[in-house]
């Protein structure tokens, strides 16, 4: 129900909003809980086990009952909080976890049966049979229990991450914030003043209380226009700060786009990683409900909320209201609701010294024992000192005191300090570096008190910054005392809750201890309490003071459980937003990319490379016609391909040859200026790390080679060896990746097609490299094979790559040769037995790829030491091996090998294999393996199994080089 | 003159977007100069031929349009100049292995500052930072308050433009509505 002349609605600007598929009347300002309120409609969603009517219980963050899904055009979100969706024009809201309808929900019978439903419930009953577990209850269980629903379609919504620092975060801009932003700003500090409401103000905004003898929103207009005229402060509304991480570092939540309608390329929510010198925490208190028998009936909210509905939106939950207390706080909702003319029944405050109130009966030293309506509140019992009475009340506003919002400075694991005068967790001092606690967040309830705390907290935080608080006059507020008698639970008949989103009530707690889960982190676990979204915000500090109770202990004894991050719900899209599809990582295009798109290459990707995996030709319909053409052109006439992506290290200085030396197996400081050396690098545990050539370019000037796969992984591993044990070595080395585009030119008549393209004779030996000038470009020429043909491969700054590119594609065309991918130059590796990270995977030695003999006796090097040890060499480890097999059926990387007569069992696994393809050459398919003991069993039958793709085939094993075993043609 | 065709990383118009632009460079010479162990005053010596020194971490010397950036440890790139063959370091040509991008106009700190995990606040011209942009590798110039001179890998150019198109896309739908 609307009242009016109250609120901080524009009811200038009327809007429309859709629930349940109804259309209602809002204003600009509202959110959908308070239109909803305005519209009289009391029951918002059901509840997650019982189904129960579930209408809105805070004006919060903290809300657990009025949860929604927002249906827009890309997106589906659920269990979005009522109390904290904007309205806009055209909003689209929908119930959840109900069916058919919100008012007929058919699986409310399990409020019937909840004498069966308690907690530990699942873990009791669907234990037997076990295999109905995944199939059968777990499918049931999670359409029965839950919350709103998922669209199953990708989030196609726009969101952003962006990076922010400052001197001083302050963290809530109530009272606190306010003053301690005031006083920072006015000092030059660079200030971010985040909160997560629409409005800045905190409570300023809900009780209608004074500053300096007028009303509190006038300081609060003044001090937000200076704050932001202030070129040194950020204001950032609508951001709730969600997480503490370590040296300053908070998480935050942005809600950009949520509350107006959906625009293109608006962010919806945007992630903040914040970094601050210090911070301050004015996050305020959360007022938490009284668990009396059915507590959970809509209308019964808190009475702070109802304040705020009222003043903020100028809407009631009701029309008769009581107030049911334990402290002074809720007076102020009661006197403003009076003061607005709505009907209050009566105060109803447990305390038997309760002061009185001008015209409004107060029972003292009474509870709520009992409450009815079926679909919202009808009817309360009270007990009071003279017996039972009845009211009738539409709307009830409870306060059992305040909880500081001291989550976030547990979030690096402080723990929060017991406060038996305020009956409630006060932040520990200190318990996140470079943060104060201030306010109500820590303890401070008046506006008084959050005034001068902020101010306070200001000044230490200007002092640890070093500079100078100025002079800023405290304003005037009320310092009304708390005076609080803690009342957690009303005993009696019927269910009281505690946790209204998992529906966990006191007799769960109390069943959890007898059950033997005393401990509060047993208990929460056995009810769910504290385990919905809402986290508990509402439930925790009265469950554990429940629990605590029925197991006769202290509070403090009984302790809290832990606070983590994120204060409250942030979304997956939000951290990961520009993540989705190729956003996941960065894209590295060849130069030849664009040419080898335009034969109609499909791509495929190497680490964040993409490459070209075969050039189709008309009439082939399958990518093994093309590879098998494409092997079969490099054998006959010449192929050429981009091996761009190999890492290319350039290696400078007197002491370079020392240090290849020190990371290869093998000599390199030997290697004449002008030839090209293959070399096989490990790691400190004796393991093959890469391998690659490296080419003596002049007698101080060194060009390595590394696999495409662990390019940066070398780098890496060279720059830790340099540093770690050669400093002062006289070597310096960088990475020319990115600066030459490489092409491999492969085949018998490799040589005619560089000739062409040169202009003349390459002229140059196997395993040699010269400077060449090709069409006017200076470039190098290396004569290297990864194919087992005569092979060479020329390199130009990146800038010509593509224009070379096109030219000895169109030359080789011309010879009968052209352009082959990576499934054909796969196969002619596996060919000739060269070896790819598929074999040297991280788990094998230079003994086990056959090359035990290129760890030079005469010198030392990583890996070398590590490479003898016991298990890493020896008939017992898995070596590489050639697979032939002796019928035409293919074999598949991932089986396993068995001797030919043994099951094909784990125990009897022999080895695996590793790379296969078909050879078109030796019109076979050919395979790469690890075989126990392998390289003396040359010519054995085995078996190999893939049990996942089905396939038994018995091979024979051979020698891994199957194509031109003695080099012949390689070196031509 | 080469018969191949030279192609920048690149060839997009430039992008304005907010009042921001977001443009390729044209590709300049750029070397790696590392200096070799106990060669750093020599080095200085030597780059008085060109009026500039070696860099301090973070920031670059310049003199007219040659610029000596800081790149990493013991390493800086000499940029639109031929260094001299004889200086006491390593010298390597790096002209073709980045992608060069200015970003200028109001909005340029604020597209940073979706793709760059660094504090710009109080920045000035002479900077040089060695950074990520998102997830790739980043050298950023500070050419003033909102101008910006950013180097990745030219591979990741597309990737690049692309990200800092959608930055600087978000940021404008962000002012339509404030």
């Amino acid at each position: 129900m609307r009242i009016d002349g109250k609120g901080r609605i524009d009811r200038t600007r009327p809007l429309t909003f859709s629930f349940d598929g109804v259309t209602y009347p809002a204003y600009k300002g509202d959110t959908l809980a308070s239109a909803l309120m305005a519209n009289d409609i009391r029951t918002i969603g059901r509840s997650f086990k019982y189904h129960r009517p579930r209408g809105i219980l805070t004006a919060g963050s903290e809300e657990p009952s009025a949860l929604v899904e927002i249906i827009g055009p890309s997106n589906q979100t659920p269990n979005t909080r009522a109390t904290v969706q904007e309205v806009f024009e055209g909003l689209i809201a929908r119930s959840q976890n109900r069916w058919p309808s919100l008012r007929w929900d058919l699986l409310a019978i399990n409020d019937l049966a909840s004498p069966f439903l308690s907690a530990g419930f699942y873990y009791k009953t669907f234990m037997w049979p076990r295999a109905f577990w995944e199939g059968i209850y777990e499918p049931l269980i999670r359409r029965a229990a839950g919350l709103g629903s998922l669209s199953g379609r990708h989030d196609e919504g726009t969101y952003e991450k962006a990076f922010a620092f400052c001197d001083l975060l302050i963290i809530g801009a109530g009272p606190t914030g306010l003053m301690a932003a005031l006083a920072a700003g006015r000092a030059g500090a660079d200030v971010i003043l985040a909160d997560e409401g629409s409005e800045m103000g905190g409570r300023l905004l809900s009780d209608d209380g004074q500053i300096n003898g007028t009303p509190a929103t006038q300081w609060l207009a003044e001090t937000l226009a200076e704050l932001a005229q202030m070129p040194n402060v950020r204001l950032m509304s609508r951001t709730t700060v969600t997480s503490v991480h370590d040296d300053g570092t908070f998480g935050a939540l942005e809600r950009v786009g949520l509350h107006r309608r959906p625009r293109p390329n608006l962010p919806r929510e945007c992630f903040w990683r914040i970094t601050a010198r210090r911070s301050i925490l004015a996050a305020g208190a959360l007022e938490r409900p009284i668990a009396f028998p059915g507590n959970d009936r809509p209308g019964i909210m808190m009475a702070s909320a109802m304040a705020s509905y009222l003043n903020r939106y100028g809407v009631v939950p009701g029309k008769a209201v009581t107030v049911f207390a334990n402290n002074d706080s809720a007076r102020t909702t009661a006197r403003s609701l009076a003061a607005a003319g709505v009907p209050v029944r009566a105060i109803i405050d447990s305390r038997p010294d309760a002061p009185d109130e001008d015209g409004i009966p107060v029972h003292k030293g009474a509870v709520i024992i009992g409450t009815k309506g079926r679909h919202a509140l009808r009817e309360i019992t009270l007990k009071t000192a003279s017996g039972e009475v009845r009211l009738e009340t539409d709307a009830l506003g409870m306060s059992g005191g305040w909880n500081p919002t001291l989550h976030m400075t547990c979030h690096l694991n402080g723990r929060p300090r017991w406060s038996e005068d305020l009956a409630a967790f006060v932040p520990s001092p200190g318990a996140v570096p470079g943060m104060l606690a201030a306010g109500a967040a820590n303890g401070s309830f008046s506006t008084h008190g959050c005034l001068s705390a902020g101010l306070a907290a200001a000044t230490e935080a200007l002092a640890d910054l070093g500079l100078n608080a100025p002079a800023t006059d405290l304003p005037r507020a009320e310092d009304a005392p708390y005076r609080i008698n803690a009342l957690w639970a009303v005993p009696g008949k019927g269910r009281a809750w505690l946790d209204f989103a998992n529906d966990v009530t006191t007799k769960d707690v109390a069943l959890s201890a007898q059950e033997g889960f005393a401990s509060v982190e047993h208990m929460k676990r056995y009810t769910t309490q504290g385990m919905a979204p809402d986290q508990g915000k509402s439930s925790n500090v009265a469950a554990l003071a429940v629990l605590a109770d029925v197991t006769g202990r202290a509070i403090p004894e009984t302790g809290t459980t832990t606070f983590r991050p994120p204060f409250s719900p942030v979304s997956i899209a939000a951290m990961g937003a520009g993540g989705r599809a190729t956003g996941f990582a960065p894209q590295r295009f060849l130069t030849s990319d664009q040419a080898s798109r335009d034969r109609g290459a499909p791509m495929i990707e190497a680490g964040l490379w993409y490459r070209p995996s075969y050039f189709p030709k008309p009439g082939e319909t399958t990518w093994r016609e093309a590879c098998d053409r494409e092997v079969a052109m490099v054998r006959q006439t010449v192929g050429v391909t981009d091996v761009s992506t190999l890492g290319k290290i350039d290696l400078k200085g007197r002491d370079a040859g020392r240090f290849l030396d020190l990371v290869y197996t093998n000599t390199f400081s030997t290697l004449p200026v002008g030839r090209t050396r293959y070399g096989l690098m490990l790691r400190e545990d004796g393991h093959v790390l890469d391998d690659g050539t490296t080419a003596r370019l002049a007698e101080d000037h060194w060009l390595m080679t590394t696999t495409t796969a662990a390019a940066g992984l070398v780098m890496r591993h060279l720059e830790f060896v340099h540093q770690a044990f050669c400093a002062d070595w006289d070597v310096r080395f960088i990475s020319v990746t990115e600066h030459w585009a490489q092409f491999a030119i492969a085949g018998p008549r490799a040589r005619d097609l560089l000739t062409s393209a040169l202009g003349r004779a390459p002229g140059l030996p196997f395993m040699g490299v010269t400077p060449v000038t090709i069409q006017g470009v200076q470039g190098r020429l290396f004569r290297i094979s990864f194919s087992g043909e005569e092979g060479y491969e020329i390199a130009v700054p990146a800038r010509y790559g593509e224009a070379l590119f096109r030219d000895l594609t169109a030359r080789a065309e011309t010879m009968g040769g052209g352009l082959y991918g990576m499934e054909a130059l796969n196969v002619l590796r596996i060919e000739k037995g060269f070896i790819t990270h598929a074999e040297i995977h991280g788990r094998t030695t230079a003994f086990d790829i056959g090359m035990a003999k290129m760890i030079s006796a005469k010198k030392d090097c990583i890996g070398k030491a590590a490479a003898r040890r016991p298990g890493l060499i020896g008939p017992e480890r898995e070596q590489l091996v050639g697979l032939k097999p002796l019928t035409d059926s293919p074999l598949t990387a991932g089986a396993h090998l068995f001797a030919q007569s043994a099951d094909p069992t784990r125990e009897n696994d022999q080895g695996y294999v590793t790379s296969v393809g078909y050879s078109p050459t030796l019109g076979s398919w050919l395979g790469l393996a690890f075989l126990k003991n392998g390289r003396a069993r040359h010519g054995e039958t085995i078996r190999l199994v893939d049990h996942l793709r089905k396939i038994d085939v018995l091979c024979t094993v051979t020698d891994p080089v199957f194509h031109d075993p003695m080099g012949e043609k390689l070196r031509a | 003159m080469p018969d191949l065709i030279a192609k920048p990383s690149l060839g997009y118009a430039p992008l304005i977007l907010a009042g921001t632009t977001l443009a390729e460079n044209p590709q300049e010479q750029i070397t790696a100069i590392a200096p070799y162990p106990g060669q750093h005053t020599a080095l200085n010596r030597a780059l008085k031929a060109l009026k500039l020194s070696f860099p301090q971490a973070n920031s670059f010397s310049e003199s007219g349009t040659i610029r000596l950036a800081w790149s990493g440890r013991d390493q800086a790139f000499l940029i639109g100049a031929t260094a001299p063959a004889d200086l006491p370091a390593a010298l390597t040509d790096q002209s073709d292995a980045w992608v060069s991008l200015h970003l200028s106009g109001p909005q340029a700190a604020a597209t940073l500052a979706r793709l760059v995990p660094l504090d710009l606040r109080g920045i000035s011209r002479g900077q040089s930072l060695r950074s990520g942009l998102n997830h790739m590798p980043l050298l950023l110039m500070v050419e003033g308050p909102d101008h910006f001179t950013l180097m990745t890998y030219r591979s990741m150019a597309r990737t690049a433009w692309h990200e800092l198109h959608e930055a600087m896309t978000r940021i404008e739908a962000r002012l339509a509505v404030t």
